[in-house]
């Protein structure tokens, strides 16, 4: 019998653990995916700074991945996401989400198309019964591949010349395109994607590779003050980018508890990503009904006068009545402004008369603000050096 | 290239009876069936050379009286049941339990036709959208049932019919009786829970199996007549086109082309091989795979050399000699073994229709509980079957085995392989897919997400078992969505 001791390693060292734990001055790890990864390893103001002045690394081995094989991986892909799969070319990658029957948000992820029949499908959360309940009538293999592609994340506007300080030339590499690069006696893929919203890059490698290449990296990009950050860093400059986190901006449809917690990729600002016209794909009716209907709830930018973050705070109209919620808040060093994303009820969503209330703790008693807040384009931080090609040389 | 309102498909008992409505709303209907002739689970069949015998079912418990208002059938006087010995007709029964069963019968029933009217009408919508009239109205008639009796429904509505059995009843062999027509069918012992809701609903179809006149057979001719019916005509797929179903493609690639296509085969089948993935949600395509179809009855057939010595050969003979007896029957069977002493209800088709049998000689339909649902070795758990079960016949009719010209006995997986059925069933009829969980939350008024196909198979609202109510019952939804 296969003795089972997984109950002495509740979260799971990534591959690259060895490297992080030293340096996570900390020790403050936190639980991804059942992966024990670090949310700052010492100041998450430097870490911050890094990612938009510098460049850093980022433990991505957690990431939740499947491997999507067969002649039918495109139409499967159609089936199951909201966009068009057989438009991405091979050598691409797309941002994507999928939903249930009900047209309500599983998840989003990226889409890598490596060969015309080969796709990888990161993402946050676990689906492979959905994926393949889905899969059922197609010709298709799906194998969750999470624990055998590690990855790192390399953003900042110096992450070019850090790839190719290390040997990669990634100068004529697109936002949104990936290649293969040789590296030590075998391959890694390198996409330039990234949840930052700034110039960046995802490299894609065997768990076997992984302390190698950190060691390479880091190496390589100390001139530029390579530095690792955690997950508090990356979530203030993903919530500058306006990205969505599952089960923070939106709880996934199989997860929500309550009837009324789901949200629609159409609630959640991700109607640009539908291809009505591709054919069938799962949520697709509830999603023209909703089109035709109107949507219950909208996904906004907020900027929040003054400098006291509003996460969790509730939405009000006219000082009086709760109209929505705010999912992420965060003072945007880049931006200088007090910014936030939030679920506010479909009507509200230009933000006529829209205040927030925020309760700040302050030495055990809170203060209370009730502030006017604006609605703002997302994303609040959009510099063009992240479609830049070639990006600049620093 | 053929044009119609409404393209059926299966010409089963619910496929005809939802043609026959639709028909006399006035549209053109077309019903295609993949065997030779219609019927579906009532069909005859010549299983030995002179002798035809109905394949699934031997009678019915009534057919639905709307669709009986329509198609007039002539039917045999109501049949007597013989218990293992004891004479019953409805609330009569021989032996010491005369009044008990009698009282039991009388209160069953009333409660029977409390919720025999939800049976007749659209399937109860949880999210609202009903007959509010009806409701009403079913509701006063549950109150009337005075508030004793409603905290009795309630008690019982629930309940596992051995405890009934137990609690109402001395007489083990009533209390076999009781077990044996609560599980007919089902994939459940009397011990089971909710299976004495399964003998309210037999009973909300009438208190005693019925036999037309000419047979089953003659049950099919007069639901086919005026009928378009082709047979021997399969369909490959449902062809959808801009989520919406626009006609069928047969197996032989020709495409008939219609406004609707009511589909009273197989919800299961339906969705997930005629329509296919492409067209469907993941998550519905998963719950079709999920009904649950599975049935523990065996059917055998013999052809007999002459009239067995019977007392009352024209009745329903039941051999369940007590509920316990129902239970060790129903054990082995969830272990996929043959149980030892199966329990039967048999008649003698030939007797009430002589025509169905060669001069002098009779057939003996049986059907047998409980077979294991997909045994490792079919033919081995077949020829113990049939063993098993003559022993059980033998011992009620000595020297039957000397008559038999012919035995054949379909387990399990011989019904669904021969119909072309998934499973046994289009769907168990449990309590958890009753009312609006049949075939499916969603699919329960008969509309499926595809635009024109509609559902009116046995696995619909209210259920099978020869009485076309459930086909009836999309005739009218789909009427009711074109106004």
């Amino acid at each position: 019998m296969t003795p089972f001791r997984h109950y002495e390693t509740p979260l799971m060292p990534t591959p690259l653990h060895t490297r992080t734990a030293p340096l996570n001055r900390l020790n403050r790890w936190g639980n991804w995916a059942g992966c024990m990864t670090p949310l700052c390893f010492g100041d998450v103001d430097m870490e911050y700074t890094a990612i938009r002045n510098a460049a850093t690394l980022y433990d991505l081995c957690a990431m939740v991945k499947y491997r999507i094989i067969g002649n039918e991986a495109a139409d499967f892909l159609n089936r199951l996401t909201l966009r068009n799969a057989a438009k991405l070319a091979v050598g691409a990658v797309h941002y994507t989400a999928w939903c249930d029957d009900d047209g309500k948000l599983l998840d989003d992820g990226t889409l890598f198309r490596k060969g015309l029949q080969d796709f990888l499908l990161c993402c946050q959360e676990r689906h492979l019964p959905w994926l393949l309940d889905s899969a059922k009538g197609f010709e298709v293999s799906i194998v969750e591949v999470s624990n055998q592609v590690a990855a790192l994340s390399l953003q900042g506007p110096c992450s070019a010349s850090v790839l190719s300080a290390a040997g990669f030339d990634v100068w004529g590499l697109k936002p949104f395109r990936m290649g293969d690069f040789p590296f030590q006696g075998g391959t890694l893929t390198l996409s330039r994607t990234g949840f930052t919203g700034d110039l960046g890059y995802e490299l894609w490698f065997a768990p076997d590779q992984a302390l190698a290449l950190w060691d390479h990296l880091m190496e390589a990009g100390a001139p530029w003050g390579l530095r690792p950050i955690g997950s508090d860093a990356l979530n203030l400059a993903r919530i500058e980018a306006g990205f969505l986190i599952p089960n923070m901006d939106f709880i996934p449809a199989h997860q929500a508890l309550r009837e009324d917690r789901t949200r629609s990729p159409l609630e959640m600002g991700l109607d640009w990503l539908i291809d009505w016209d591709k054919g069938h794909f799962t949520g697709r009716r509830a999603l023209v009904a909703e089109r035709a209907r109107g949507s219950d709830w909208a996904f906004v930018g907020l900027d929040i006068p003054g400098n006291v973050s509003a996460e969790g705070s509730i939405l009000y109209h006219n000082q009086k009545r709760e109209v929505g919620m705010i999912t992420a808040a965060a003072w945007s060093p880049a931006l200088k402004a007090s910014i936030a994303l939030a679920q506010v009820r479909a009507r509200h969503a230009r933000g006529a008369n829209l205040w927030v209330e925020i309760y700040a703790l302050r030495e055990l008693q809170y203060a209370k603000l009730m502030l006017p807040v604006r609605v703002v384009e997302r994303p609040f931080f959009n510099p063009p050096r992240r479609r830049a090609t070639p990006p600049a040389r620093v | 290239m053929a044009f119609c309102d409404a393209i059926i498909l299966g010409a089963g008992v619910n496929g005809l009876a939802c043609a026959r409505r639709l028909q006399q709303a006035g549209l053109s209907v077309l019903v295609l069936e993949a065997a030779s002739e219609p019927g579906g689970g009532a069909r005859v069949v010549e299983f030995h050379p002179g002798f035809r015998a109905p394949a699934l079912a031997h009678a019915t418990m009534g057919l639905d009286p709307r669709l009986a208002r329509l198609v007039p059938v002539a039917l045999h006087p109501p049949m007597v049941t013989i218990a293992n010995g004891l004479r019953v007709v409805a609330g009569q029964a021989e032996g010491p339990d005369t009044v008990a069963w009698s009282r039991l019968h009388t209160r069953l029933t009333r409660f029977a036709h409390v919720l025999a009217p939800f049976r007749r009408m659209a399937a109860l919508n949880p999210g609202g959208g009903n007959d509010r009239l009806a409701l009403v109205r079913r509701g006063l008639a549950l109150k009337l049932l005075g508030r004793g009796e409603l905290r009795e429904l309630m008690r019982l509505i629930l309940i596992n019919v051995h405890d009934v059995a137990e609690d109402e009843l001395t007489d083990d062999r009533l209390r076999g009786l009781l077990a044996f027509d609560a599980t007919l069918g089902a994939w459940a012992g009397p011990r089971s829970p909710n299976t004495l809701i399964l003998y309210l609903d037999r009973l909300a179809r009438g208190p005693f199996p019925l036999v037309p006149v000419g047979g089953m057979g003659a049950l099919v001719a007069a639901l086919s007549t005026g009928l378009s019916i082709r047979c021997n005509t399969r369909v490959a797929r449902v062809l959808v086109e801009g989520e919406r179903a626009v006609g069928v493609a047969l197996d032989n690639g020709e495409e008939i082309r219609a406004t609707r296509v009511i589909s009273a085969l197989n919800t299961r089948t339906t969705l997930q091989d005629l329509v296919g993935a492409r067209h469907l949600d993941t998550g519905l395509y998963r719950r079709a795979g999920h009904i649950r179809m599975r049935g523990g009855a065996a059917r055998l057939l013999l052809a007999l050399r002459g009239l067995p010595d019977l007392d009352n050969p024209a009745a329903r003979h039941v051999l369940a000699p007590s509920s316990r007896a129902v239970d060790s029957a129903f054990d082995p069977a969830k272990y996929g073994q043959v149980p030892q002493h199966p329990v039967l209800e048999f008649i003698l088709p030939s007797v009430l229709d002589p025509a169905l049998a060669p001069p002098g000689a009779h057939v003996l339909s049986a059907t047998v509980q409980f077979a294991p649902h997909s045994p490792r070795d079919p033919d081995a758990a077949r020829a113990q079957m049939l063993e098993n079960t003559l022993k059980v016949l033998e011992v009620h009719i000595p020297g039957l085995r000397a008559e038999i010209l012919h035995a054949r006995m379909l387990i399990p997986s011989d019904i669904y392989t021969l119909y072309g059925l998934p499973d046994w069933h289009h769907g168990e009829l449990a309590v958890e897919q009753m009312l609006f969980n049949r075939p499916l939350y969603g699919l329960h008024r008969h509309a499926t997400p595809i635009e024109g196909l509609w559902l009116a198979s046995a696995g619909c609202h209210p259920g099978g078992g020869i009485e076309g109510a459930a086909g009836w019952n999309a005739a009218e939804a789909l009427l009711e969505a074109r106004q």
